[in-house]
């Protein structure tokens, strides 16, 4: 306790509160909220019944409606909190009409009161609709789903990591004409939104061929123009000299690219390969083109099946959405330190 | 090594898609429950013709939308499809006559929609309405009663029922009086209810007329006033989709006007929680007029096997099918026969619904000649879309209405003219 | 945590080793055969294969796309317009008036995707500077907080928009929360500036971590003994910040800048599921005014949208050739120190 306290109370050098103690103070407890809050409350919303998500003002966890079994009904009545004249009671509704309920009270179940609608308060307490994560699996093929989108990340990353990594060595450490040219034409085209060119790139994979294979799904993002521009940027900051060094050794040219400069590389890597697999897993427009077949959906794709045309059924959505997302925080979780040490090579020159 | 080899194999083992002789792929999207009912009633298809191997694809309503016509352009596709967008489309349908054993039963039952679903001029049987929509309003008649306001009667104008919702939105103090869903489908009735026709006398659109501008002043207007929900129309661009179906439910506005498919989705997520009833469309100078729609279950004419396709479309267009069918979805069936017969068993304990149901099937009698002809129209869709892109410009305060009308006319000429 | 880390290492990398070695004998000969050229070659040749077919390909047949019109989808049905669609898209009787242009919609976009990135790009690299200015102060439990900022970039964009959107929304979270304090409820996604703002500060939310991750490695890497000596001096902070910091981060932030304008030219999923381009048109940016005319509409307008994303490209092109030449000059200057 005293620790966490010492903690919380550090500060920058001295001991007088600086006001850039203050500022950073306010700006990290803002950063959680702002940052975590969004998420969790997505989280706790994905356990909420369709009834729940719609209402205002929305709650923060997920509420289900109490019912009891009263002697004499078949099936179980809601129960409400009623105030009014007569105090304030829990009693359970037989029906509505209009404005007017039917309520007995559970103890004593004979004798039917008429309460105005506006006395009454449903009373709830905090439940988690887990059908919203249970029927999804039930109705749809989740694992082979989840088998594709593995595959179509895992292939996608190897595939970028090796022709990015080759190319991008290419490029910073030979001289030859036109270079130039191709580097700027990579960088060029980091720019180009893939909605723009969705049309063409379809009769292209169509015209080969890839339409419903997963292969249509990973080629065409594995030529990453950002994996060969930050591969090469990092590439750039490894002294020639090494290279020289090995040549002089008798190294040949594929052996120099794998064995000296690909682990030189290997921060960087990383980070290319953490931006791929969230990317590929998240990948969602270019997908839904290629895939219409049941059996090559990826997870993203399959949990669209629950967005209709007038209404979209957010309760499974949310809960897939949950579920879709914990891989990738786990990659984050265990690789947090390869992706900082790699981003920091990635902007140094 | 090994390793390598597991990689490899999985992958081949994935790219193995082709397709099988007696395969039948069918493109589904869902609103509802609709996809489970389908699931079940493949798998008992499934189980009754062994020789055909019929599988279910459940996409999202996007793919269907935007996606579907570039596979079908590339001669590729499905086998059979669930479409909203059946006459722009219709050149890539197939003409089941020569492949069904009773094309008479076809004519008889679903001849009313065939024209929704194939070319001009063409007697081709493509497929049949996997359900009728229709728009409408809802009213939260418990909303009505807490206020003391009567729910206007029969032959209530739009006027009377948005004065009376906004009675109710004051005395209540919700958020605003009605909505109207943000689709150029859903105001096109209230249109055709003040006189509007779309189409001109070649059967290309003409330029917005009177009637299609007495109602937008009035959406106009409403919005400016806040009777109208700001939210639905004004927060959004373009041709966006927006439904203001969770307001309903939330009990922020008495009165809303969307369409028959909503009545499932109402009967969840309400509830017990009040009462609400299915108006039908309020009326105009012309006419009280909804505007009929639907989803078609088709078959695409790049089939491989159109014997198993044809046997497949007879199972779901059977009576006893569309029958279940739209007992347990709550939709409106399209069969003729079943229509009549009208001795459907909702398949719901909310009385509600039961209602809400009858009353829609009374609506149906209501639509305009020149709302019923825009399901069959080819150049609906551009109209609604450049209508509701710019009027609800003019509801942001972009546009003044003037401008919006020549945008709207300069809009559809423009996709016209490309699309020719 | 290492165990799982090195088993989850191994498995990324053993098949590329077991194939590096394959390919060690093959190649030298390749290399005694062809020569410096050829290994070249050979490397750049898959990257480039795969980049020519599936990202410079559909670019060039984007270009005979805007010079199309027509219903069909696929360029050999579609017929020859020449620069039509360009004329069409650039045409107003009125350049000081946005609202008489021909297509009022795609100057709408651009000025609003214009105002965005100047906007946002700042914003975003202030926040992004601050936020690691603070990491860097050698705070403890400093991965917690590096995974605090982070996280979002995590999530996929459609994602993102939509939790903002049940946040800000009338019937929102915000909203909730602003009624339970007693106050009027904000329609925060209806009021012109509200919404453009909240593009922007939703596009920073997802993106800040990312950026700011790359600034702090920069500041670390800065050596200690520079601040100390400033110290010693009795240097002003700020003076420190404008006089060191900035100065020695310059590459870094370079790569900041870059990256940040190409994303928020691009601004599109989190967006459009946010605002849907509303209220009227005031977030309504290019790429969803290309994707609504070429492939949201019933009525696909390839052309028009094809036309519309060559002329985008052109002025990022500008703007990134700009850039690498702003770079280049600041390398220089780094050599001649």
């Amino acid at each position: 306790m005293s620790r966490a306290l010492a903690f919380l109370t550090r500060r920058k050098g001295g001991d007088a509160w600086d006001w850039t103690d203050v500022f950073t103070f306010l700006w990290l407890g803002s950063a959680v909220f702002i940052m975590f809050g969004p998420a969790l409350w997505l989280v706790l919303s994905s356990f909420k019944s369709p009834a729940q998500l719609a209402e205002f003002p929305p709650t923060l966890l997920p509420y289900e409606a109490q019912t009891v079994v009263v002697e004499g009904f078949d099936r179980p009545l809601p129960l409400f909190s009623v105030t009014d004249e007569a105090g304030t009671r829990t009693l359970a509704e037989v029906r509505r009409v209009g404005t007017v309920a039917q309520m007995v009270d559970p103890e004593n179940p004979g004798e039917v009161q008429r309460v105005n609608i506006a006395n009454r308060t449903p009373v709830r307490e905090v439940g988690f609709s887990w059908g919203n994560y249970l029927d999804p699996f039930l109705r749809f093929d989740f694992l082979n789903y989840t088998k594709n989108s593995i595959f179509v990340t895992g292939v996608a990353t190897l595939i970028t990591l090796l022709t990015n990594s080759m190319a991008a060595f290419a490029l910073s450490k030979y001289e030859f004409r036109g270079r130039g040219f191709v580097v700027v034409l990579i960088i060029a085209t980091l720019m180009i939104p893939l909605s723009v060119i969705l049309v063409p790139l379809y009769s292209i994979v169509s015209g080969v061929g890839l339409i419903n294979s997963l292969w249509g799904v990973i080629l065409p993002t594995v030529a990453t123009p950002t994996g060969v521009f930050l591969l090469r940027q990092y590439m750039l900051t490894i002294p020639d000299e090494l290279l020289e060094a090995a040549r002089m050794d008798h190294a040949s040219e594929w052996q120099i690219y794998w064995r000296i400069v690909l682990p030189l590389t290997a921060p960087a890597l990383a980070v290319l390969a953490i931006f791929s697999v969230v990317w590929r897993w998240n990948d969602f427009l270019w997908p839904l083109i290629v895939l219409s077949r049941q059996e090559v959906y990826t997870l993203q794709v399959g949990l669209n099946a629950y967005a209709g045309e007038l209404n979209v059924q957010w309760h499974y959505l949310l809960a897939m959405t949950v579920i879709t997302m914990i891989p990738v925080v786990l990659v984050f979780i265990f690789l947090q330190r390869f992706i900082t040490a790699g981003i920091a090579g990635t902007g140094l020159k | 090594m090994k390793k390598t080899m597991i990689v490899l194999a999985l992958g081949a083992s994935l790219m193995a898609t082709t397709a099988l002789a007696g395969d039948v792929r069918l493109m589904w999207y869902s609103d509802g429950v609709e996809g489970e009912v389908m699931k079940d009633l493949v798998a008992r298809f499934n189980a009754d013709n062994p020789g055909i191997n019929l599988i279910l694809d459940e996409v999202a309503y996007k793919v269907v939308q935007e996606q579907l016509q570039i596979q079908l352009e590339a001669g590729s596709g499905p086998d059979i499809a669930r479409v909203t967008n059946i006459k722009t489309l219709a050149p890539h349908w197939l003409d089941l006559t020569p492949h069904l054993s009773d094309a008479e039963y076809w004519r008889t039952n679903f001849g009313a929609h065939a024209d929704w679903m194939r070319e001009d001029g063409s007697d081709a049987i493509t497929g049949f309405m996997t359900q009728l929509t229709l728009t409408g309003g809802f009213a939260n008649s418990t909303l009505f009663e807490q206020a003391g306001v009567a729910l206007p009667g029969e032959g209530a104008t739009w006027d009377d029922w948005v004065n009376a919702a906004d009675q109710v939105a004051k005395s209540q103090g919700t958020a605003a009086a009605f909505a109207i869903d943000r689709s150029g489908h859903r105001i096109s009735g209230p249109n055709v209810s003040y006189g509007a026709n779309y189409i001109g006398a070649d059967g290309l659109p003409a330029p917005v007329d009177e009637g299609t501008k007495a109602f937008a002043e009035k959406l106009v207007n409403w919005v400016e006033g806040g009777q109208m929900l700001r939210d639905t129309w004004v927060a959004a661009s373009g041709s966006t989709y927006r439904a203001a179906a969770d307001d309903f439910i939330n009990a922020a506005i008495p009165f809303y006007y969307s369409g028959s498919w909503q009545i499932a989705n109402l009967s969840t997520k309400i509830g017990d929680g009040f009462d609400w009833v299915a108006t039908g469309s309020p009326c105009g100078t012309a006419g009280c007029s909804g505007l009929a729609g639907g989803a078609a279950l088709v078959a695409v004419k790049y089939t491989q096997n159109a014997e198993e396709v044809a046997k497949v479309m007879e199972y779901f267009a059977r009576e006893d099918i569309v029958k279940e069918f739209s007992e347990r979805t709550l939709f409106l069936p399209a069969h003729a026969g079943v229509a009549a017969a009208g001795n459907l068993n909702w398949q719901t304990e909310d009385d509600n619904v039961k209602a809400a149901l009858d009353a829609y099937v009374a609506a149906a009698a209501e639509t305009l000649p020149a709302a019923d002809a825009l399901p069959a129209w080819k150049w609906a869709s551009p109209v609604y879309g450049a209508l509701v892109n710019r009027i609800s410009q003019v509801m942001a305060g972009e546009l003044t209405l003037e401008d919006a009308y020549a945008r709207i006319d300069q809009d559809i000429a423009e996709q016209v003219a490309a699309a020719q | 945590m290492t165990g799982v880390k090195g088993m989850l290492g191994a498995v990324v990398t053993a098949p590329l080793v077991a194939l590096a070695r394959v390919l060690e004998v093959p190649l030298r000969l390749w290399q005694r055969l062809t020569g410096q050229g050829g290994m070249v070659a050979f490397f750049l040749l898959p990257n480039m294969a795969i980049f020519t077919l599936f990202v410079l390909l559909p670019l060039v047949i984007n270009i005979a796309y805007s010079m199309t019109t027509g219903a069909a989808l696929f360029l050999p049905e579609r017929t020859y317009v020449g620069a039509a669609q360009y004329e069409r898209l650039l045409r107003c009787t009125d350049y000081t008036n946005l609202m008489t242009c021909q297509e009022d919609q795609f100057w709408i976009a651009l000025r609003n995707t214009g105002t965005f990135v100047v906007l946002q790009v700042t914003l975003l690299i202030v926040a992004a500077t601050i936020t690691a200015l603070i990491l860097n102060r050698a705070l403890r439990a400093l991965s917690f907080w590096r995974a605090v900022f982070f996280f979002p970039v995590l999530l996929s964009p459609v994602v993102v928009g939509l939790i903002w959107r049940w946040i800000l929304d009338r019937n929102g979270v915000l909203n909730a929360a602003l009624v339970g304090m007693g106050m009027d409820p904000v329609n925060w996604l209806l009021e012109r500036n509200y919404a453009f703002s909240a593009a922007i500060g939703v596009t920073i939310w997802a993106h800040l971590g990312f950026f700011a991750l790359i600034l702090l490695a920069g500041l670390q890497a800065i050596p200690r003994d520079l601040y100390e000596a400033a110290e010693m001096d009795g240097t002003k902070p700020a003076r420190v910040f404008w006089r060191i910091t900035l100065p020695l981060l310059m590459p870094n932030m370079l790569v900041v800048i870059v990256l940040a304008l190409i994303r928020a030219v691009q601004v599109f999923d989190e967006a459009y599921v946010l605002t849907g381009g509303g209220p009227g048109t005031a977030t309504l940016f290019l790429t969803q005014y290309i994707y609504e005319v070429g492939f949201a509409s019933l009525l696909k307008n390839p052309g028009l949208a094809a036309a519309a994303s060559i002329l985008m490209g052109g002025v990022l092109i500008v703007l990134t050739l700009l850039q690498l030449a702003l770079g280049k000059r600041n390398e220089r200057k780094g050599r001649l120190k």
